[in-house]
């Protein structure tokens, strides 16, 4: 009889035929050493075991918001679309809000929803932020294990990340030397945004032997914490062989209203525009540059226009969008950013004028300039000329209250057809005026006869953003049919503004449940934190 | 013995967490929908009382659907064309309900929703009567029940027989030739057996051919041979049933599919009253039948217990038990020589929690307690085992986990092949410090399915 397993499987493999043993036998014999062997089984050497992970000391979720993460991440993995939009919110539009407000509490992350957590700030980059605060330092933990979430040890917020960072010198320099093209650039943003000087230094020590798209790159990075002292090093990239590098470094000096480049900017504009007291009324004169000097250029001004446009009208452009705005009011003798932008302009220079006031404005975030330059909101649209104001874009430098305000008197005016992307930069949730007002447009829409879906995109942004407070108001508002069902006459208009504003409303109900839930923090069903003991070290 | 269903069982004032309810969603995309349905926005008329939820969700259509449930049971019914039970309607009223009052107020239920509840709980009480009645009364014909056991014992026998033929066919001319390509005639072998009435046989045939088409040569060799020789032992045990001790033989009988039905199992066996821990409940879907496991743990009496469910053609099995929570309730034991696979009898309370988790083991213990199980069913894939303290250690690319004591001197490998993201969370629970863990311990490995937070949390 066999001895040995591997002799019964070498007989099995080939066949009794070929040994001097019955099928019967042979598998008695195997049966009897397969239990013997299951039934003596010993455990395995282990592998190192990982470093325990950090404690976490903020207070955990109550337990309703836990279960509302748990079924937002459930919903999320479960992928968008399914049962269509009818009926109920979408819930993967409410996370990010929802993780907003989860950190505003200082709450951690329950540990076992920390792996769809990171998941789903895998999949959707807004979510990073977010995710990873509330995941804490466990996160980054965690995603030190598995190479899926390597992204959240860049992404990380500076706070959580500093501890990895600091001990691991040596592992930025070797990322920085022998990385990948994306693991250097997010070290370089991961660096910067927790030290802006090294991570220049660090620049600055390969920046000769980089490749000029690569260079571009890199130098987009310094954006975030900008400051004087980033100067020297991008007066020297004015020099760069790559074009694009020297505009783009450009642009970061003028931003710097202090430096030496938004200086020679501010002088060569001042030369360009003059006030002109000579007629009746003070007028703004233009005198455009006949030439783009080397030092022009060298300064990053582009020499070449696009097609169909002016050479002097572009390089004038790009001197006054550069210049700090601080200079014109000394320069046009007047107070302030509104009487200079009310000021007539001669020969038809005011849309190049004033296009470049409105880029540096945004550039500059000048609240100051930006409210001039918007005008009232109810005013009427500029007749010609309106496409270079851009006034999503100029909100944005507006304090939040106001920005909604402005927002809010252009709806009264001028209805919900345009208002698409200036409620896009209002803050969640919109202040009570603005949401009164896209509420009072959307009814009246309703009343002309409109139908719900030409605003879907509004409609959708309203779920998200109006304050949930504020659906008493709407359901006081919108007259609804007696109830679902009962619409016996429901599938015109009104059918769909009634199935419409249900849906809106009970989106905001969840949405004031979700904050509810977050609130309730000291119930007496708060679970206390997990108490176990810190183990000693790891060495077997 | 009183009646054996929960309907004598009093659910009202007792509103579910929203994770009970979920448990119940036939697949994710359920989950989902009845998420997205859990607001008031479609619901009208809405309502809770003693034990039932009802309302009306609008639909796509003019007419509402009208959905309603039995808590007890729980069963479900509603107006729309969904295969699905629970559909995402009765899925969404339940989340709502278990909210709290505030989105489903108690209240007198509608007619239609009174009559649905009505005639449920008519033939339940017929049901019940029936069963409470049963232990007396018997099958209606005991000798015909006799002639058709021996009749089913017979095509066992047979298709057994049929069995050791075409083993011994496969060792003649060698497991080299059991490839693949002869996935087919094991499928057919698998059949027959199920006309043999054998599904036991049946479902060790298929593991067979699952065991045929996959893995390393060398491991495939080694796993082949073990299933032959393990179908070759049962085939053997019930073509010799008389001469087996009988604790033996009630186990190869229920290893070969022959198994009381619940209702005659609690009529004659010795029932074992305890709080039972819920302790994990895990659904696992063939194609054609989805099987759900459910673990218990009794807190007087130490055992553990397994009770199974089927639900056909993709709907949810009946059965669903709150995990981490206790029941009081009486089981019956199948007849084994390793008593596990049990059904549930009375209950006398509802599902409450329980103060601490269970006592456990270290890797050598939990490996050892399988071993010692093994000596009475050599059959036995895994033993239900509870791990006091041990350290996840994730493998590389997706293998290899480990599952290490706390002292970090041995380790019980994970089990291959199960759902990665569950030993993630279990990662993540753990922190890297030693963590309870609820399991299955057996010759492939360890498969956790709860962990201690220490509050139990499914995985």
């Amino acid at each position: 009889m066999s001895t040995t397993w591997d002799d019964l499987v070498t007989t099995a493999l080939l066949g009794t035929d070929r040994r001097p043993v019955s099928p019967g036998a042979l598998l008695d014999e195997a049966a009897l050493r397969t239990v013997q062997r299951r039934a003596a089984l010993l455990p395995a050497a282990p592998r190192p075991l990982p470093e325990a992970a950090p404690e976490d000391v903020r207070p955990p979720l109550p337990e309703a918001a836990r279960r509302r993460l748990a079924l937002l991440l459930a919903e999320r993995a479960a992928g968008p679309g399914g049962s269509g939009r009818r009926g109920g919110p979408d819930l993967t539009e409410l996370l990010p809000q929802w993780l907003a407000a989860a950190n505003d509490h200082g709450y951690r992350a329950p540990a076992d929803l920390l792996p769809g957590l990171l998941d789903a700030a895998r999949a959707r980059s807004d979510l990073r932020p977010g995710a990873l605060a509330l995941g804490g330092p466990k996160a980054l933990w965690l995603a030190r294990l598995n190479p899926q979430w390597r992204y959240a040890l860049r992404d990380a917020p500076a706070s959580s990340a500093a501890p990895a960072a600091t001990d691991a010198g040596e592992d930025v320099e070797q990322v920085w030397q022998e990385g990948l093209f994306a693991e250097r650039v997010a070290l370089l943003t991961s660096l910067r945004r927790r030290d802006p000087a090294a991570a220049r230094e660090l620049l600055a020590t390969t920046w000769d032997r980089e490749r000029a798209e690569d260079r571009l790159m890199f130098l987009d990075s310094l954006r975030d914490g900008l400051s004087p002292a980033d100067e020297p090093f991008l007066e020297g990239a004015l020099t760069d062989r790559g074009r694009t590098v020297r505009a783009a470094a450009a642009e970061l000096l003028s931003a710097l209203p202090a430096s030496a480049l938004a200086g020679r900017m501010a002088e060569r504009a001042r030369a360009c525009v003059a006030l002109d007291r000579t007629g009746g009324r003070p007028t703004v004169v233009v005198e455009a540059p006949h030439e783009c000097d080397a030092g022009m250029r060298r300064d990053g001004v582009v020499a070449k226009p696009p097609a169909g446009r002016g050479e002097r009208s572009w390089w004038l452009g790009q001197l006054v969008e550069a210049a700090p705005l601080g200079i014109w009011c000394e320069r046009l003798g007047v107070a302030g950013a509104a009487e200079a932008v009310a000021l007539p302009v001669a020969d038809g220079w005011r849309p190049d004028l004033h296009a470049a006031w409105c880029r540096a404005a945004v550039r500059q975030e000048d609240a100051e300039w930006s409210r001039a330059l918007l005008g009232p909101a109810a005013s009427p649209p500029e007749p010609t000329g309106a496409s270079w104001l851009d006034p999503a874009k100029l909100l944005s430098a507006l304090p939040p209250a106001e920005r909604a305000g402005w927002v809010a008197e252009f709806i009264a005016a001028h209805g919900l057809s345009e208002a698409f992307r200036l409620l896009g930069v209002c803050t969640v949730p919109w202040a009570k005026p603005l949401g009164r007002a896209v509420v009072d447009a959307l009814d009246t829409a309703r009343e002309a006869g409109g139908y719900p879906w030409s605003f879907s995109g509004v409609m959708g942004m309203a779920e998200r953003c109006l304050d949930p407070d504020q659906a008493d108001l709407l359901e006081a508002l919108t007259v609804l049919p007696a109830g679902p069902g009962h619409d016996g006459a429901g599938h015109g208009a009104a059918g769909y503004w009634a199935e419409a504003y249900q849906r809106l409303i009970g989106t905001l109900r969840l949405r004031a449940t979700m904050r509810r839930e977050l609130a309730d923090g000291s119930g007496p069903n708060a679970k206390g934190g997990r108490r176990q003991r810190e183990r000693g070290p790891q060495t077997a | 013995m009183g009646p054996s269903t929960v309907g004598d069982m009093n659910p009202q004032g007792e509103r579910w967490t929203a994770e009970r309810v979920l448990e119940l969603a036939p697949d994710a995309a359920s989950r989902t929908a009845g998420a997205k349905l859990a607001t008031p926005g479609p619901w009208s008329g809405a309502g809770a009382r003693r034990g039932a939820v009802w309302g009306e969700c609008a639909g796509s259509g003019g007419w509402p659907y009208r959905t309603v449930v039995d808590l007890a049971g729980p069963g479900f019914h509603c107006s729309c064309p969904s295969r699905k039970s629970p559909c995402k309607h009765a899925l969404g009223l339940l989340l709502s309900w278990s909210e709290g009052p505030g989105a489903v107020p108690e209240g007198a239920p509608p007619d239609w929703a009174a009559q649905w509840l009505g005639k449920r709980r008519e033939q339940e009480a017929a049901g019940s009567g029936a069963a409470a009645s049963g232990p007396s009364r018997g099958p209606a014909d005991p000798e015909a029940a006799r002639r058709r056991a021996i009749r089913r014992a017979r095509r066992i026998a047979a298709g057994a027989s049929e069995l050791e033929r075409r083993l011994a066919d496969l060792l003649r001319s060698g497991l080299a030739s059991a490839d693949a390509a002869s996935y087919g005639r094991w499928e057919e072998t698998a059949a027959r057996m199920v006309d043999a009435q054998a599904p036991g046989l049946a479902a060790r045939v298929r593991e067979l051919a699952s065991v045929a088409g996959s893995g390393s040569p060398a491991r495939r060799t080694t796993r082949l041979l073990e299933e032959c020789a393990l179908l070759h032992t049962l085939n053997q045990g019930f073509l010799r049933l008389a001469e087996l001790p009988e604790p033996l033989a009630a186990t190869v009988r229920t290893r070969v599919g022959i198994t009381p039905d619940a209702a005659s199992l609690l009529a004659s066996a010795p029932l074992v009253r305890d709080r039972w821990l819920v302790l994990a409940q895990r659904d696992a879907d063939d194609g054609r039948l989805v099987t759900r496991r459910v673990w218990l743990r009794g807190r007087e009496t130490g055992r553990m217990a397994l009770l199974l469910s089927y639900g056909a053609a993709g709907r949810v099995p009946e059965l669903s038990l709150p995990v981490g929570l206790a029941l009081d309730a009486e089981l019956a034991f199948h007849p084994s020589a390793r008593p596990l696979r049990a059904a549930l009898g009375t209950r006398h309370a509802a599902p409450a929690p329980v103060p601490g988790p269970p006592p456990g083991g270290d890797a050598e213990e939990a490996l050892r307690a399988y071993g010692e199980a093994l000596r009475d069913d050599p059959w036995l894939e895994g033993w239900p085992v509870v791990l006091s303290g041990v350290v996840p250690v994730p493998g590389r690319d997706g293998g290899d986990w480990q599952l290490a004591d706390a002292d970090g001197r041995s380790a019980l490998p994970v089990a291959p092949g199960g759902d990665e993201s569950a030993l993630w969370r279990l990662t993540a629970i753990s922190g890297g410090r030693p963590v309870r863990v609820f399991g299955e311990c057996g010759h492939r490995g360890f498969t956790p399915l709860l962990a201690w937070a220490p509050e139990p949390v499914a995985l």
